[in-house]
C-alpha cells in the first residue's frame, strides 16, 4: 500500500517490514503522517533511527557524467558501457529486495558479467564451511518454541541484532519454553564482554584467535575422547571447563549455536565455521542441536538465494563463458577490484564506503561505472559515469526480503516515489542491452562467449 | 500463436483409447480444438509431423524443483555441478548449472527439452511457499504446482488428536489457499515431530506422537479424509513413515489399511517396499510383490514409483530423520532444516552403485513395481528427483521398461544377490509405446484432478511432445522433435527456441471463516512472523490458473 502523500491525517501502517539486520522483524507500525514517517512502534533504535530517517527525493533521478539526463539516455549509456567491457563487474544487492537481484543476474548473464554480492565480504567463509560439511540448523522460531541451551559465539546481537532475543532466542516464549529466558541456558564465548555476554548464564573469555582451538577440543569431549591438556592455556578456557560444556551440550533437550563474525572472520575463518558446524552435526547423535550464522544487515540473505537458484552458486559467479561458473577468490569482487580486473563495475544497492577497502574504492574510480542507489551521498555517487537514484526498498518500493533463516517476508511501500526502483533500471538496461544484441546481428540460438 | 495445426502425426492417446494413429492435431489459442470445419480457415503454422508419435506434453506429479530444501542442496554441492554439461546462455534463453540438482532456468528448460510441460513440487513448508513461488518465476515454460507439507503440522495434530475434523479441514482449506498450494502432502506423519522434539528409531501406526497425543494411523485417515471432504483435485498425497528402514514393508500395508478405503496417493513406493530387519543387511529383500497385491486390490490408491538409477545425485526430503540416517551411512555432508510448526529437512549428497547389494535391490524394486501393478493408470513414473535420480534419467526407464532384455544386461551387472532377493528376472512384461504415455502424462494427470492436461481430446491444453520413432527408445524420449506447451513451439526442430513463463496450478477450497479466530490465536502464540504477513499476496501467483475443488464429488 502507498500513503496518499497529500493526506495530513496520520495513518498507521501496521506489520512493516525492517531491513536493518538479519531478524527482519515483521511486526513494525510505521506513522505517516504529512508525507512523512513519524513513528515507527515496536522498532528497535537501529529501525526506528533508519524509518525516521530522510528519505526526501529530489527531482532528478538519472545522471550521466554528474549531469542529469533523460532515463532513456542514461540507460542507453548504461547498456553500451556493460556491453564494451570485456570484464564487466556487477556488485553489491543487499540492499535491494529479491526482485531487483533476480534482474541484476538476469543483466550479468546477458552481458558475460562477474557477479558478486556482499556475502563473499560478510558471512562468506560460512558459506565455503557449509559446502565443506552441510549445517544441521532451523527456523528462528523453532529457537523460540523448543531451545533451552543457547550459544552466542562471536557474535553480539544485543548489538547488531537488537531484538533477536526478545523474539528469539531469549526471553520469547514459545510452545515448550512457557517461561521464556527462565527456560533457557545461555552461553557467550566471545573476547570481550559484550553486551550479550552480560545477559548470559555464562561467559567464556576466548583468547583471540583460538576459535577453532577450542572448537576442536570440544567436539573431542562431545565424543569422549581427549584433547590437548594445554587447551586451557591455549584458549583461555580451563579444560574442565569445555568439559562441563561438553556433557551440557549432549545433555540438553535442544541446543543452537548462533555464530558470528568474530569466529568466521578470525583467524581460521571458514575453517572456524567448519568447526562449529561439525561440533553441531556430532552433537546430534546425542541430541538435537544446531547452528545459525548471524548475517548482517540488508537483503543479503535474499541475495544468497536469489543468485543460487539462478546460477547454482551463491556468490562469486562469472558468466564470461556463456554460462555460470563459480570461483570464490577468482570472482568475488574484492579479489577481481583488488587485481584491477574489471574493466567496468555496476554497483547495485551498495555504499562503497561501508563494504570496501580504501585500494578497492579508489580503482573503482578508473573504470566505467554504472551506480544505482538509493543515496545521492553515497561515496563514488558523484564520479559514478552513470548514477540511477532509485527508490528506497521497503519504504517507497516493494519486494521481497529474507530473514537471516531463510524466511522470506513482503515489504509494501509506505511512502510514493518519483524514482524507479531498482529492479525497473536494471530491467530497463537488460532489454537495452538486448536490443543491441538483436541491432548486432545476434541471432536467436547463438550462445555467445565473452572474450576474457 | 493463433492457430497450429500439426499434421499427419502418430497419435498416442490413450485418454481416448488411441493407440498410434495417424491424424491432424488443431491448437487455438493455446488449447486443443476439433479440427476447423471451414476449410478456408488456414493456420499460422503446419507442422509436418509425417513419421512421428505425438503425445500430451508429460506431467511429472512428485519432484522437488523449487523452494528452501532444493535451493540449501544447490548451495550446498557446488562439485555437484562442475563435471555436468551446463546451459548455456543464448540471445532469449538464460543460462544455469546442472549436476542433480539444477538452477532453476536449466530446470524448465531440461524437463521442456524432454517433452515435460508440467511439473508438481511434492513438499513445500507453508511458511516458504513465497520462496518456491519465487523460484517458480524464474522456471520457466512448464506449468508447476506444489504440495504443503501437513502431517507434522502443530495445528493439524492438535485437531487430530483432539477429534475435530471440522477445524481439521477448514484450516487445511486455509493454509492451502494461504499458500497457493495445489494440495497437502503427508511425510512420514508425526515421525519428524517426533524427530524434532528428540526421539529417534522407527515410527509406528499407533503409538502417539509425543507432546501431541494423536496416531500417525488417526493422521494418516484425517487428512485423507480432509483432502476429500475439500474435493481437492488430487487426494493426500503420502509418504510412509520409515522410508528407507529394511521391513518397513509393514509400514507401508499398515498404512494402506488405515486409510480404510479412503482415496490417497502413496508416494515414491520404492523406498517404502522393503523386507528384512533394520539392525541385519543379509536379510535385506524385496516385498513388492505383497504390497503390490494389495494395491492391484485396492483401487482407492495410486502411487508412483521413485526409481533409483545407478550414479551421483542427492538426496532431499521433508523427512529430517532420514537425512540423519542417510548422513551415518555415507558419511558425507549433511544438512538439516526444520520449520517452525510445521515441517523438518534433510539433504545428503548419494551415489548409488551398480556393485552395492542395497543400492541394486533398490533399482530392481522400483522396476519391479512398474511390473507388477496390473493398471498402468494407477502408477506415475518418477525418480523422486533428485532422489532416486535426476528427472533427466526418465527415458533410461522408459527405455528398461520397454525392454526384458535391456533389464537382464543391467542385472547380470549388479550386485548378484539382487536375482534372488527380487523377482525382477522372471518379470516377462514389456510396456507398449500407449502404456508409456499413460504413466509418463495421461495417469499422472488423471491423478492430479487436472482434466485439461495428459490427454489431447478437444479442450486439452495445447501441450503437445513429438518423438522421431527409434528402436533406442532412450534416444527417442530423450530428444523429441517438437515441443509445444500452451500453442507455442518451444523446441523447434529439436532447438529451443522460445522463453515463456508457465502457470501456477493451485486450489482454492472453501472453509468456514468461524474457524479464523483460533487459527490466529495459536499462530500467533508460537509462529515468529505476523499472521497477517503469512498469506502469500496474489501478484506471487503470477499467471495462474485455480484448478477447481469438487466437496461431495
Amino acid at each position: 500500500m502507498t500513503i496518499d502523500c497529500a493526506s495530513s491525517l496520520p495513518v498507521v501502517v501496521s506489520n512493516s517490514v525492517c531491513t536493518q539486520c538479519g531478524c527482519v522483524c515483521d511486526d513494525i507500525g510505521l506513522v505517516i503522517e504529512n508525507g512523512r514517517i513519524t513513528a515507527a512502534n515496536n522498532a528497535c533504535d537501529k529501525g526506528r533511527e533508519w524509518f525516521l530517517g530522510n528519505h526526501e527525493e529530489g527531482d532528478e533521478f538519472a545522471f550521466v557524467e554528474g549531469k542529469p539526463a533523460p532515463l532513456t539516455e542514461a540507460i542507453d549509456r548504461a547498456a553500451q558501457i556493460l556491453l564494451k567491457a570485456r570484464y564487466p563487474l556487477i556488485f553489491g544487492l543487499s540492499d535491494t529486495p529479491c526482485e531487483a537481484q533476480r534482474q541484476a543476474v538476469a543483466l550479468a548473464d546477458r552481458v558475460g558479467a562477474c557477479l558478486d554480492t556482499t556475502t563473499s565480504i560478510s558471512h562468506g567463509a560460512f558459506g565455503m564451511a557449509f559446502q565443506e560439511v552441510g549445517e544441521v540448523t532451523c527456523s528462528l522460531g523453532e529457537v523460540k518454541n523448543r531451545a533451552d541451551l543457547v550459544f552466542f559465539w562471536g557474535t553480539d546481537p544485543a548489538t547488531t541484532h537488537p531484538r533477536h532475543g526478545e523474539r528469539y532466542s531469549l526471553e520469547a516464549k514459545g510452545l515448550f519454553t512457557p517461561n521464556g529466558r527462565s527456560d533457557r541456558f545461555v552461553v557467550v564465548v566471545d573476547v570481550d564482554e559484550t553486551s550479550t555476554a552480560k545477559k548470559a548464564d555464562l561467559f567464556l573469555q576466548i583468547k583471540k584467535g583460538s576459535d577453532f582451538e577450542a572448537l576442536w577440543g570440544l567436539r573431542a569431549l562431545v565424543k569422549g575422547l581427549a584433547t590437548r591438556d594445554d587447551i586451557g592455556a591455549q584458549t583461555g578456557i580451563p579444560l574442565e571447563v569445555l568439559k562441563a560444556l561438553a556433557e551440557r551440550m549432549k545433555s540438553c533437550h535442544f541446543g543452537i549455536l548462533f555464530f558470528g563474525p568474530g569466529l568466521s572472520a578470525s583467524r581460521g575463518r571458514h575453517m572456524n565455521a567448519e568447526a562449529a558446524l561439525g561440533l553441531v552435526k556430532d552433537l546430534n547423535d546425542y541430541t538435537r542441536f544446531y547452528a545459525k550464522p548471524m548475517t548482517g544487515p540488508g537483503n543479503v540473505t535474499g541475495a544468497d538465494n536469489v543468485v543460487c537458484w539462478q546460477t547454482g552458486y551463491p556468490l562469486g559467479v562469472h558468466f564470461g563463458q556463456g554460462f555460470p561458473r563459480f570461483n570464490p577468490g577468482e570472482f568475488t569482487a574484492l579479489d577481481v577490484l583488488g587485481r584491477g580486473e574489471a574493466d567496468a563495475v555496476m554497483l547495485v544497492a551498495i555504499d562503497p564506503a561501508e563494504h570496501l577497502p580504501v585500494a578497492a574504492r579508489k580503482f573503482l574510480g578508473s573504470v566505467p561505472s554504472i551506480h544505482l542507489s538509493d543515496n545521492p551521498k553515497a561515496e563514488g555517487n558523484d564520479r559514478a559515469t552513470v548514477l540511477f537514484l532509485t527508490a528506497t526498498y521497503g519504504i517507497r518500493a516493494a519486494g521481497t526480503v529474507y530473514r537471516m533463516d531463510d524466511v522470506s517476508l513482503p515489504l509494501r511501500p509506505v511512502l510514493a516515489t518519483k524514482r524507479p526502483t531498482d529492479e525497473e533500471v536494471l530491467v530497463a538496461i537488460e532489454r537495452r542491452v538486448h536490443a543491441l544484441q538483436v541491432e548486432s546481428g545476434m541471432k536467436p540460438s547463438s550462445s555467445s562467449k565473452r572474450a576474457r | 500463436m493463433a492457430l497450429l495445426k500439426i499434421s499427419q502425426v502418430i497419435i498416442h492417446d490413450p485418454a481416448q483409447n488411441i493407440d498410434g494413429v495417424v491424424g491432424d492435431l488443431w491448437i487455438r489459442d493455446g488449447v486443443v480444438i476439433v479440427a476447423p470445419s471451414d476449410p478456408s480457415e488456414k493456420p499460422d503454422r503446419v507442422v509436418d509431423a509425417r513419421g512421428l508419435v505425438a503425445m500430451a506434453g508429460g506431467v511429472d506429479m512428485h519432484c522437488h524443483i523449487a523452494g528452501p530444501k532444493v535451493n540449501l542442496a544447490r548451495k550446498m554441492r557446488p562439485e555437484d555441478k562442475r563435471l555436468a554439461e551446463p546451459v548455456r546462455r543464448t540471445l532469449e534463453t538464460r543460462s544455469g548449472t546442472v549436476g542433480s540438482v539444477p538452477s532453476t532456468f536449466a530446470t524448465g528448460y531440461l524437463y521442456t527439452g524432454m517433452g515435460y510441460t508440467t511439473a508438481i513440487d511434492a513438499a513445500i513448508p507453508p511458511l516458504s511457499a513465497r520462496h518456491a513461488l519465487e523460484e517458480f518465476h524464474d522456471t520457466p515454460i512448464l506449468d508447476k504446482g506444489f504440495l504443503i507439507l501437513l502431517g507434522n503440522n502443530h495445528y493439524a495434530l492438535r485437531q487430530i488428536a483432539a477429534g475435530e475434523p471440522g477445524r481439521l479441514r477448514d484450516f487445511a482449506a486455509w493454509l492451502i489457499k494461504s499458500s497457493g498450494a495445489f494440495g497437502i502432502k503427508l511425510v512420514n506423519p508425526g515421525g519428524v515431530e517426533n524427530w524434532k522434539s528428540g526421539l529417534r528409531g522407527m515410527n509406528d501406526l499407533d503409538t502417539p506422537v509425543q507432546h501431541f497425543g494423536c496416531t500417525a494411523r488417526q493422521i494418516i485417515a484425517s487428512l485423507a479424509q480432509a483432502a476429500m471432504d475439500l474435493g481437492l483435485p488430487h487426494p493426500a498425497h503420502i509418504h510412509c513413515n520409515n522410508l528407507g528402514v529394511p521391513g518397513n514393508f509393514a509400514t507401508t500395508l499398515a498404512t494402506m489399511e488405515a486409510l480404510e478405503g479412503r482415496r490417497a496417493h502413496l508416494t515414491h513406493i520404492q523406498f517404502h517396499s522393503y523386507g528384512g530387519h533394520p539392525d541385519d543387511q543379509s536379510l535385506f529383500c524385496s516385498e513388492t510383490a505383497r504390497l503390490a497385491d494389495y494395491f492391484n486390490r485396492h483401487k482407492n490408491l495410486t502411487t508412483d514409483v521413485g526409481q533409483v538409477l545407478f550414479g551421483e545425485t542427492t538426496s532431499m526430503t521433508g523427512d529430517g530423520p532420514v537425512g540423519y540416517y542417510l548422513s551415518k551411512i555415507t558419511g558425507r555432508k549433511w544438512t538439516n532444516s526444520e520449520t517452525e510448526m510445521e515441517a523438518g529437512c534433510g539433504i545428503v549428497p548419494i551415489t548409488y552403485k551398480e556393485k552395492s547389494f542395497v543400492h541394486a535391490l533398490q533399482w530392481a524394486i522400483g522396476l519391479e513395481w512398474y511390473l507388477m501393478v496390473d493398471d498402468p493408470w494407477r502408477i506415475a513414473m518418477s525418480t523422486d528427483h533428485p532422489n532416486g535420480a535426476s528427472f533427466i534419467a526418465y527415458p533410461e526407464i522408459i527405455a528398461q521398461l520397454m525392454s526384458k532384455n535391456y533389464r537382464d544386461e543391467i542385472l547380470a551387472r549388479v550386485h548378484p544377490r539382487v536375482a534372488e532377493k527380487s523377482r525382477l528376472r522372471e518379470l516377462d512384461r514389456e510396456y507398449t509405446i500407449n502404456e508409456i504415455a499413460i504413466i509418463t502424462r495421461s495417469a499422472p494427470a488423471r491423478m492430479l484432478g487436472l482434466s485439461h492436461k495428459g490427454h489431447l481430446a478437444p479442450g486439452a491444453d495445447g501441450d503437445v511432445t513429438l518423438y522421431q520413432p527409434d528402436n533406442d527408445r532412450r534416444r527417442m524420449f530423450e530428444f523429441p522433435r517438437y515441443v509445444i506447451k500452451s500453442g507455442e513451439v518451444v523446441v523447434d526442430n529439436a532447438e529451443m527456441r522460445r522463453d515463456f513463463a508457465g502457470r501456477l496450478l493451485h486450489v482454492r477450497p472453501g472453509h468456514d471463516t468461524a474457524a479464523m479466530p483460533d487459527i490466529r490465536k495459536w499462530f500467533e502464540s508460537f509462529y515468529t512472523i505476523q499472521f497477517d504477513n503469512y498469506p502469500v499476496d496474489e501478484h506471487y501467483f503470477d499467471q495462474h490458473t485455480v484448478v477447481d475443488c469438487r466437496p461431495g464429488g
